[in-house]
């Protein structure tokens, strides 16, 4: 670690902490090369719902696309399919962002990504917050 | 309705927004404890792939070289009412994971830093970030037994946090206690908000 305690912004970070591991490049295989969502407007927070499960997906539709259809048949968050799909956030963004175009997938919160939460919400969330003990 | 083990996994249907907080710290300081504690699930693991530059990682690798590493992101939920859920991510305060944030604030409510005052230095890195940007933030000291007896003022000083900013304690094993933090982090937001809607008026 650096001694000065001016900041450096070229300094190293400092040994690795055991945190993060190599990995093979399969996530970008998953989603066809792309590492970002087509559209701007998902996030870990956004909740997912296929509005009708039972449509089926064209038939050049990823395993990873058709789970997450699968994963979506109730309300969740983007963050909750990742972890139980065991796919990375980046990923299932990607996903979820070509699904909600071709309208498998509806986003029914957290998309248009407004700047900052509104004063009800927050009031809410304080509300909430208060009851627990 | 359903089994009760997919019932626990989704949201009830009366939901229609969500919020996010994210828990930002070093590695060791209890990000997934105080998540873990009031989380009504059980905290969910996601890993996320970064390609980051070598340059400031590992002075070995050559500033033109990338590699792809995983960074594991624990998160939980509270439900705040039947229609609004709080998503809690903790997310690794080091430099090299900014990039991974800087993508999670977006639409956050705020940052929560936690610190552990037996390695306040460790916090330097996140502070500094946050203080270039528009996110709340609060910092959350959590005591260990072993933690030196320090005065939350003198962490405020020892951080060069500005008067305004709300300094904590907690004890991130207990669901009470980080609830608090948690509190005096939206606190903190609900009035830095009602100060720029003014400013905009």
């Amino acid at each position: 670690m650096s001694g000065s305690g001016e900041p450096d912004h070229s300094s190293a970070p400092g040994p690795a902490t055991g945190q993060f591991s190599a990995r093979p490049l399969r996530p970008y295989v998953i989603t066809r090369g792309r590492a970002r969502a087509t559209r701007n407007t998902v996030g870990v927070e956004t909740l997912l719902i296929a509005p009708d499960p039972t449509r089926e997906l064209p038939v050049t539709a990823t395993r990873e696309e058709r789970a997450l259809v699968r994963m979506c048949a109730r309300l969740l968050s983007l963050a909750e399919a990742s972890a139980h799909l065991d796919l990375p956030v980046s990923v299932v963004s990607v996903l979820a962002s070509d699904l909600i175009d071709a309208g498998y997938l509806s986003a029914r919160s957290g998309s248009g990504r407004p700047a900052a939460p509104d004063s009800q919400l927050l009031q809410e969330v304080l509300h909430g917050l208060r009851g627990i003990r | 309705m359903d089994s009760a083990a997919s019932a626990d996994r989704y949201l009830p249907d009366t939901v229609t927004r969500s919020a996010k907080i994210l828990v930002v710290g070093a590695f060791g300081v209890g990000k997934t404890t105080l998540v873990g504690s009031v989380s009504e699930i059980t905290p969910l693991r996601t890993e996320e792939v970064m390609t980051e530059a070598g340059v400031g990682v590992d002075e070995l690798v050559g500033p033109s070289e990338k590699r792809t590493t995983t960074v594991a992101m624990d998160f939980g939920r509270i439900t705040i009412n039947s229609e609004l859920v709080l998503y809690l991510f903790g997310a690794p305060g080091q430099r090299r994971f900014w990039d991974l944030w800087t993508d999670l604030a977006v639409g956050a409510i705020g940052v929560l830093v936690l610190v552990d005052l037996r390695s306040l230095e460790r916090s330097f890195d996140v502070l500094e970030q946050l203080e270039e940007r528009e996110l709340p933030f609060a910092v959350a000291v959590n005591r260990f037994p072993d933690s030196p007896d320090v005065a939350l003022e003198e962490v405020r000083a020892a951080l060069d946090l500005l008067p305004e900013t709300p300094v904590v304690e907690c004890d991130a094993r207990d669901r009470f206690s980080s609830a608090q933090a948690l509190l005096a982090l939206c606190e903190y937001a609900a009035a830095h908000d009602a100060r720029s809607s003014r400013e905009y008026a």
